[in-house]
Formats: structure tokens, sequence, C-alpha cells
């Protein structure tokens, strides 16, 4: 019973990532969003406020763009420029298999 | 036109050809080009170049009736200017521009470099835009065609009396040759359908090509002639450079035409030192006319269009290949490094592997190993966006090794 107690414990602390797509306007307030509801809204405009904070940083050094797409070991983020506001798409990316018995 | 006496007249001569407003003198009385600087002592000296006696002898007339009584000389071959200027001082060179054995703009050449201060001024019936791009390029003050009525006269006389009258050398305002790429200068010359040697000089080194009839025949630098000498001059990036008279003696080893010539070499200079002859190469003074050897072997990779890297410490410089405003690139490459990293804690996704942005101008990506710093590149948009992943891979990958 101790041992399953510890595993549930474990299990607990797993949180899934989130996923979907959401936007942003100039002031990087949300507009819209399918990122699921238990993600917290801090978070969303957390992302969003970094994501315009490097569109604008790249036009003010003329390296303007309108697609980003930021690569993580477990998670990937798109983005794309929306006059001033941007489109932000979470995708987690699924979890390694483990490597086959033999 | 009337001088003095009861009408006052300001005029305003706009130079047909040099398009310079040139705005004569007026005298408290009214009349044209009669005042002169108190300090005026010494006597102006004119030198006219002409092959022309007849024209030369009208000129002389001509510049002699100014008002500041300039003594005039005048001889009718470039060597004997030449000759002249260098026995005795001159205020002003007025020359013809097509004239035997040496032309104008080869007198241009050589006067420039040897008398710096001397003024400078073509008369010539030669009506040609590229002459005059060439004569201005050159430094001459004015470029006038040869008058053909009598208002024409009078404007050319107001507008070298208000030149004499001016200060000269240091007091104000400079002078000299605009600067331009050997390239430039060859396709000038090669254009115009002229014959002339370009004699060059970068540091020790020396070079000549030969141009005849508008058409490059050899070049000789060092132990090389022919293509493979003129491709070695090519790859200077500075220096200096004279134009000599022709030398129709010089036998023809390049058979390639002029522009075949130039693309081949332009080519070939972008294969092999395309990072150091990057006339954009860091403005910012990071990595000046040395670009980074490390930086230059991955910019030769397809579509690469800048590249930076940044070392761990933030006090450290910054090395850069093909970026014009590296030191403010850098800063928004590392600000969106901390970010991005800062964004994947937030997220718990892992560790921050690269980003990637995609513009109509330009792509970019970033990426950074612990220990060695922060890595951007940027592409051209002719990368999709795959290749552009495939190739910061590539490149990053190489850095970070």
């Amino acid at each position: 019973m101790g041992v399953l107690r510890k595993l549930r414990a474990g299990k607990s602390v797993l949180e899934r990532r989130p996923s979907g797509a959401f936007t942003v306007d100039s002031q990087g307030n949300l507009v819209s969003s399918t990122v699921p509801q238990r993600v917290p809204e801090a978070l969303t405009r957390q992302i969003g406020w970094h994501i315009l904070a490097v569109f604008k940083g790249a036009a003010a050094v003329r390296l303007p763009f309108s697609e980003l797409r930021v690569r993580y070991e477990t998670f990937d983020v798109a983005a794309r420029e929306m006059r001033g506001g941007a489109i932000i798409f979470l995708s987690p990316k699924p979890a390694p298999r483990p490597p086959a018995a033999s | 036109m009337p001088r003095g006496g009861a009408k006052r007249v300001v005029v305003v001569a706009r130079c047909a050809l040099c398009e310079v407003v040139h705005q004569p003198r007026l005298a408290s009385d009214g009349a044209l080009g009669l005042m002169f600087p108190s300090g005026m002592a010494a006597q102006n000296k004119i030198l006219l170049v002409d092959d022309d006696e007849q024209m030369l002898e009208l000129y002389q007339t001509l510049l002699e009736q100014l008002p500041s009584r300039p003594e005039v000389q005048v001889c009718n071959s470039g060597a004997r200017a030449i000759a002249m200027l260098e026995s005795e001082p001159f205020t002003m060179l007025i020359t013809d521009l097509r004239m035997p054995k040496m032309d104008g703009l080869q007198v241009l050449a050589i006067v420039r470099r040897k008398f710096p201060h001397l003024r400078l001024v073509v008369l010539t019936g030669l009506l040609d835009e590229e002459y005059r791009s060439r004569a201005y390029a050159q430094g001459v003050e004015m470029f006038w065609q040869k008058p053909g009525s009598v208002e024409d006269i009078q404007l050319f006389q107001d507008c070298i009396e208000s030149m004499l009258d001016r200060p000269t050398q240091t007091q104000e305002g400079f002078r000299g040759v605009q600067s331009k790429s050997l390239m430039d200068i060859i396709q000038l010359e090669c254009l115009s359908r002229g014959s002339s040697v370009l004699n060059i000089t970068h540091g020790g080194l020396g070079g000549k090509i030969w141009i005849q009839n508008g058409e490059i025949i050899d070049a000789a630098t060092a132990q090389m002639t022919g293509e493979e000498a003129f491709k070695e001059i090519l790859s200077w990036k500075g220096g200096n450079f004279e134009i000599l008279p022709a030398d129709p003696s010089r036998a023809r080893a390049i058979h390639l035409s002029y522009q075949g010539l130039l693309l081949d070499s332009a080519q070939a200079l972008d294969e092999s030192k395309g990072p150091s002859s990057s006339a954009a190469a860091d403005a910012a003074g990071q990595t000046s006319g040395d670009a980074p050897t490390g930086l230059a072997a991955l910019g030769r990779f397809e579509g690469v269009g800048f590249l930076l890297a940044i070392p761990p410490d933030s006090k450290a410089p910054v090395d850069s290949w093909r970026l014009e405003n590296s030191i403010d690139v850098a800063n928004w490459v590392r600000d969106t490094h901390n970010r991005l990293a800062q964004l994947g804690e937030s997220l718990r996704a892992g560790e921050f592997s690269g980003a990637f942005g995609f513009g109509l101008q330009e792509h970019w990506a970033l990426a950074a190993r612990e220990g060695k710093g922060v890595f951007c590149a940027g592409f051209r948009p002719v990368l999709s966006q795959e290749q552009v992943e495939q190739t910061m891979k590539h490149i990053f990958d190489k850095w970070a090794s």
C-alpha cells in the first residue's frame, strides 16, 4: 500500500502541458483562446508578452519577420504576427518512445 | 552683356553641364565680378590645354580679359601641361578632353594626384554624360561645353572669375576623388571605349591593367600576367590608381570581353574571399574589415546572409560576418534568448533548442550552447523554412564544435 501511495503521489506531479492556440492584441491582451481552461491565463499572457517583445525587438534592429518558431526539448511554440498582435500556437511534442525490448 | 553703368544686374549662372549655380560677385557699383578680396595680392595663373591652336588663342584672350587679370599660359598637349605644372605653380588648369596621345581625363588623373590644390576645369566639345561623370570623379570643379554664343562666353568668364576669387587650398571645403571600386573604374574606362593603362597600387603591391579600345588586353602584377593577374588585382580592396597613356605596343594576352572578365573575377572573388570582401563588413567596429575566419567559413553555406556569435561574457566583443548593426542585433539576440529560455522554464518545456524567424526579406535563426554563447544566423529568403532549420543545424554544430 505504501508503494502505491508513493506512485500516486509521483503521478500527480506530472502536468499536461498546454496545447492550443490563442491570439493577443498589440498590447498583449488576450483576445481569443483555444487553450484549455486549466492553463492559467497569466501563463498565456506571459507567453504572448514575450512573443510580442521578440517581434518588436526584431523590427527595431531591422530584422522584421512575420513568423516565429521556437523549439524546446518537449515543446514547440509557433507564432504569426497579426497587425501588431499575434496568433500563438502551443504544441507539446509527443513523449519519446522507450526503446523497444528485444 | 553690359557691365556696370546705370543698370544693376545680378547674374546667377547655372552651368548647363555641371548643374551648379555659379554666382559671380557683385561689386558695390553693381558691376559684375569687380570685387577682389583685400588680401589678394598674388596674380592668378591659369594653364589652358587644348590641341586646337585657334581655340587656345581665343580662350587665352577671353581669360586675360577677366577682371582679376590672370596670367594665362597655354600648351597643346597633356604631357607638356604636366611638365609646365611641375616647373611653376598655377591656380587653375583648364583642359580639353579630346586630345591625341594623352587625353584630358588622363591629364586630370595625373594632375589631381600630383597637384591636389589645383582648380580643375574641363572645357570640351564633348557632350557626353559619361565623360562628365568621369571628369567629376577626377575632381574637376566645372565641366563646360565650349561656349557657342556671346552669352555662353560671358557666363564662362563669370564662372572662371568666380572660381579664381574663391579661397584656395585648405581654407574651406573638401576636394578629392570619389571613392570607387576598381570594378567601377575599369567599367568606366571600358565603357568609354578608350585606351589607357591603369596603374594600381595596393600597399606595397603594384599592378597594371592595359585597356585598348575599351577592351582589357592584359594585366600584370608581381609574377602574374593575363587573367590571373587581373583577378589578383581585382581582389585588392583598396589603394590608389592612376590612368596612364595607352601603350599600343602591348600584346593582347586576355581575350575575354571585359564584361565576361569582370563577371568571372567577381564570381571568383565571391567564392574565394566572399567574407572578407564584404563591403558591408561590420560598421559597428566589432569586426572591422577582417572577418573572423571561423564565421567566414560558415558563411559559405548556401543561403547564409549574416552570422553573429555572442560569447557568454557580456563584456566580451561579439564576432559578426556581413552584419552592419552587430551591436544592436547582438543585444536583441541576447534579450530574445533570455526571454525564450525563461518561457521554456515557465512551460516546463525542457531545454531551449532554437528559434527561427521567417520574414519576406530575411530569415534568421538563433541557438545557444552552454559555455560557448549564443549564435545567430541570417538567411536569404530563397531558402524554405525546412532548409533554414537544416542549414542552421549544420552551421550551429560546426560553430559549437
